[in-house]
């Protein structure tokens, strides 16, 4: 009865009518979507071929369901492949048709059936505050159930800031006692995939990943799959070059607005965000939120409803090496051209952005936070 | 059964948030008495306390990621109205574009995703033949394409196979058979096949957010306007590939709506007659409307109109002034809050909130209907307990006598053969929202063409931003937002001083329809439409899920309210 006697993702598909030439084109735009080279598309058929479908309990504890909404938007694969086809989302709140006792029955006999098998993903996070009565769930804690839940998961995927940061509950003063995932769960590996929400793709991506090579993806100290989160949103901007170059928005729709001029100055916290958005973009690469004239709020980093207003740009601070203000970038732009922009900021937002790169190398774990 | 039995549902599940519903039946298995708890609480209305008001919409929009931007709406509002900033024409619009898609997504996704399960039995579907769904389909929908028995065929196999393999997933462990279930096998299979059609589309539709506010869910608002600039000869705002890409999404959820939903909810629920007469509830509604054709001061102008019914009395529409200290209150007296007058319904600029968690120790087997029982308030409006949402606009736009409203209600109730009090029950409450999503695809188009218009004539402005300085505010001021919601009427109140939000308030449709009683006895929504229901096998409660569903629970915005820690509690006094 153990997952190995259920059939693989490429049987089913099969049984479904799917033909070879349909299923290994899939798997390419899988491929693809992982940002894998065309070379390693056979090991990624090889893998649906012959790999199980895996059970998914996915939890909802304090949160606002942005994380499902998103997932449920991804173009590839579609949600439809990832809940009929690639796991067996056996346990999900939001979209499962039992309710009440049979929907909590079913945890239990996942959790009884698959120990150490299933994944656990986790949208929401849970109050700690007077016993965790701000959120409960068939009459018990969320804290209680997420416990529980994750003894006999095999690992733990936290979706969206909430899960693996704490976000808006969290946020001065965190009246319930919030806390993410890695805080309440400590043996188990824990994937943290921050945003709000995190990109459609981007949480398909991760679980692809885990199905298709069979571990999970590296990641960062702070637990973030790197393969998304490596970079900063301002070092892979489409607007740098108006960065560099000095031309800002100086208010809202004025010329530099209507021509995609950077928005540094309207408060952007692309300089120390990281994340996929300016490549993988929303919504099946339709736009991202500087891509349609706002700036980024931050929403993957942690306790981003605290790093000050979001309007506020980042920094009014003499520049370290240079004798400038960002007031004064789009006087000297030449000065600044090549200079990089941890460079620009002295504040606290300095050392946050500059805290939160991630190290070198596969070997760095979350431990080391 | 021979004694009365108290059923209990928790989670319910196939709504957004932690919603907990207990039902008491009486000896002929008829609910005769229900309480609706919800059972999660954040506190965002304390977090916002002290921030810049021209942040709050982000943190309002987290409110809620299945109803998202509409926080976001009615926070920029109330800011706006605090402050006293037009916003420009382009920016009303581009807002009521995304409210419109919202609405439209929304609907969508409710009717398929969760709540089609109630009434459509995916098991059943494996016994239907192919060539009779495709009759049935070309029958239902004359123009939508994919109705040949050879797609049916192929959604069959697929369908066999995922049962077949023994791993049901979503679907397991759900009341497939039950007596309740009344759709021939034909129809749950081509339930099925469309259940899968609009979970494509949605993430097609919602891309109108994406052009606009760069993200969904969690688009971007602005305090003034929008912050997408519009410029037709620049290839980096919105412009003519923009604008073509907004037309053809309109036009293809059109379709869907006219051609997918529509014909799905009048075919299915000609099958549950019965449930035209259950359900019906509270027979109050309230609307505070929305979707100006000029801007949001001028209420006469709304495609949702705004007023009041009380006692299905249709005859007559009352005016709803939410700036009345008299009109929206809430009191505590079955909530896990304190007031200082325990007794007192205070207006959302006056409220105070204080939480004391008084129910039972979890795990718990059950709630108390007499004691506190959830972490929402009661919200009343002169008074009354309020149903809020798709029936309440449809009916009050119908008792308007606006013409749209009557020829769409006119046409379903012809098309279903009911009377009109087929309304007032949870079919009624789930048609209504089809209706709607039918107004909502015209208007959607019409806002658009609205908007080429102010562009043709040359206005290309989205923002307004003669007030972002906060050094331009006065010392002191006081605003409220407002939107209709998908789920129903949505305000937020807000207080300004010194630049900082001083209190803010918000009271959403959920807590209106998952109200619990207040101290006159009065149930909520929720709990009123409970009752008189006749369940077949209490332990397998489809009537309570169908009936609940019908409003589109979402109690992650229900109980957002603020709360300070246990014993520590500061008390947030306002006003």
């Amino acid at each position: 009865m153990g997952d190995f006697d259920r059939p693989t993702t490429y049987g089913l598909l099969k049984a479904h009518g799917v033909d070879r030439r349909t299923f290994v084109r899939f798997c390419s735009m899988t491929a693809a979507a992982l940002g894998l080279p065309a070379s390693l598309v056979p090991k990624v058929v090889e893998a649906m071929e012959t790999k199980p479908r895996i059970p998914v309990i996915w939890l909802h504890g304090l949160e606002c369901t942005c994380c499902s909404e998103s997932f449920i938007r991804s173009s590839h694969p579609i949600a439809q492949d990832v809940v009929l086809n690639l796991v067996s989302l056996d346990y999900d709140d939001t979209l499962q048709a039992a309710a009440g006792a049979q929907c909590e029955a079913i945890r239990k006999k996942i959790m009884k059936e698959y120990a150490g098998k299933y994944i656990l993903a986790v949208e929401g996070n849970a109050p700690t505050k007077d016993g965790g009565v701000y959120c409960t769930v068939g009459g018990d804690t969320f804290l209680n159930i997420l416990k529980e839940t994750a003894e006999g998961a095999m690992a733990v995927v936290a979706w969206g800031s909430c899960a693996s940061n704490g976000c808006v509950q969290a946020a001065h003063p965190n009246p319930t006692g919030a806390k993410p995932v890695h805080e309440i769960i400590k043996n188990k590996p824990i994937i943290n995939v921050p945003g709000c929400p995190p990109i459609a793709e981007v949480m398909t991506g991760v679980l692809t990943y885990v199905l298709t090579f069979d571990r999970l993806p590296d990641l960062d100290r702070l637990g973030r799959p790197k393969m998304f989160y490596a970079q900063r949103i301002h070092d892979k901007c489409y607007r740098r070059s108006f960065f560099d170059a000095g031309q800002f928005v100086e208010k809202w729709d004025d010329e530099g607005a209507r021509k995609g001029w950077c928005l540094y100055k309207m408060g952007c916290r692309g300089p120390m965000t990281y994340n996929s958005c300016p490549t993988i973009k929303w919504n099946n690469g339709v736009s991202f939120p500087i891509g349609s004239g706002h700036g980024c709020i931050g929403c993957s980093e942690a306790n981003f409803w605290d790093n000050g207003p979001f309007y506020q740009r980042l920094a009014n601070v003499p520049l370290p090496g240079v004798e400038s203000t960002p007031d004064r970038i789009g006087k000297t732009a030449a000065v600044l051209a090549g200079v990089g922009v941890a460079a620009h900021f002295g504040s606290h937002l300095v050392r946050n952005a500059v805290d939160k790169k991630p190290p070198e190398g596969p070997g760095a774990s979350r431990d080391s936070e | 059964m021979a004694q009365q039995q108290r059923v209990v549902v928790d989670p319910v599940t196939r709504i957004e948030g932690h919603l907990r519903i207990e039902a008491i039946l009486d000896e002929k298995g008829i609910i005769k008495d229900a309480l609706s708890s919800g059972t999660m609480w954040r506190g965002l209305e304390l977090i916002l306390q002290g921030r810049d008001p021209r942040d709050a919409w982000a943190f309002a929009e987290r409110i809620c990621g299945v109803c998202t931007t509409v926080h976001a709406l009615a926070s920029v509002r109330c800011v706006e109205n605090a402050l006293k900033i037009q916003v420009p024409a382009n920016a009303e619009i581009i807002r009521n574009i995304m409210f419109l898609t919202q609405y439209v997504q929304d609907h969508v996704i409710h009717f398929y995703h969760l709540h089609a399960l109630d009434w459509v039995d995916v098991v059943s579907a494996l016994k239907a033949d192919p060539k009779a769904t495709a009759e049935l389909a070309q029958k239902v929908s004359p123009h939508w394409p994919k109705a040949t028995p050879g797609y049916f065929s192929d959604i069959a196999g697929t369908l066999k196979k995922f049962v077949e393999s023994g791993q049901l997933g979503i679907f397991q462990n759900a009341y497939w058979g039950h007596p309740a279930y009344k759709l021939p096998p034909e129809a749950n299979l081509m339930a099925v096949a469309h259940y899968l059609e609009a979970l494509r589309w949605q993430k097609e539709i919602i891309k109108i957010h994406t052009i606009f506010g760069g993200k969904n869910p969690h688009p971007n608002y602005l305090v003034g306007g929008m912050a997408c600039a519009i410029d037709m000869q620049s290839d980096n705002a919105i412009n003519m590939e923009r604008l073509n890409m907004i037309r053809s999404l309109i036009d293809e959820a059109t379709g869907i709506v006219e051609n997918l939903y529509y014909p799905d909810l009048l075919a299915i629920a000609s099958f549950y007659p019965e449930w035209t007469k259950w359900g019906g509830g509270l027979g109050n509604y309230l609307v505070y409307g929305d979707v100006s054709k000029t801007n949001v001061d001028d209420v006469a102008s709304f495609r949702f109109p705004r007023g009041a019914i009380l006692n299905k009395n249709l005859a007559e529409v009352l005016p709803v002034d939410l700036a009345d200290a008299k009109q929206v209150q809430e009191e505590i007296s079955h909530s896990w809050y304190e007031y200082p007058d325990p007794k007192a319904s205070l207006h959302p600029w006056d409220g105070v909130t204080k939480a004391n968690y008084t129910g039972p120790k979890p795990p718990y087997q059950q709630l108390d209907e007499k004691g506190a029982y959830t972490w929402l308030k009661a919200p009343r409006w002169k008074g009354n307990a309020m149903e809020v949402g798709p029936l309440a606009r449809m009916l009050v736009g119908f008792a308007s006598g606006k013409t749209e409203y009557k020829d769409v209600v006119t046409e379903a109730l012809g098309r279903l053969n009911v009377p009109a009090t087929a309304h007032f029950s949870t079919l009624g409450r789930t048609a209504a929202r089809g209706l709607e999503s039918r107004l909502a695809v015209r208007w959607l188009k019409e806002e658009f063409e609205r908007l080429v218009a102010n562009l043709k004539a040359g206005d290309t402005a989205t923002a307004n931003t003669e007030k972002w300085e906060p050094s331009s505010w006065p010392k002191e001021s006081k605003g409220v937002g407002f939107t209709e919601a998908p789920r129903g009427a949505l305000a937020h109140w807000v207080k300004i001083q010194d630049e900082k939000i001083a209190s803010y308030q918000i009271v959403v449709p959920s807590t209106w329809n998952a109200s619990p009683r207040d101290a006159k006895g009065q149930p909520g929504a929720y709990e009123a439409a409970l009752i008189g229901t006749p369940m077949a096998d209490p332990q397998r409660p489809v009537e309570i899920l169908r009936t609940i569903h019908s409003f589109d629970p979402c109690l992650a915005c229900a109980s957002h309210v603020l709360g300070p820690d246990g014993q520590t509690l500061s008390e947030i006094v306002i006003g």
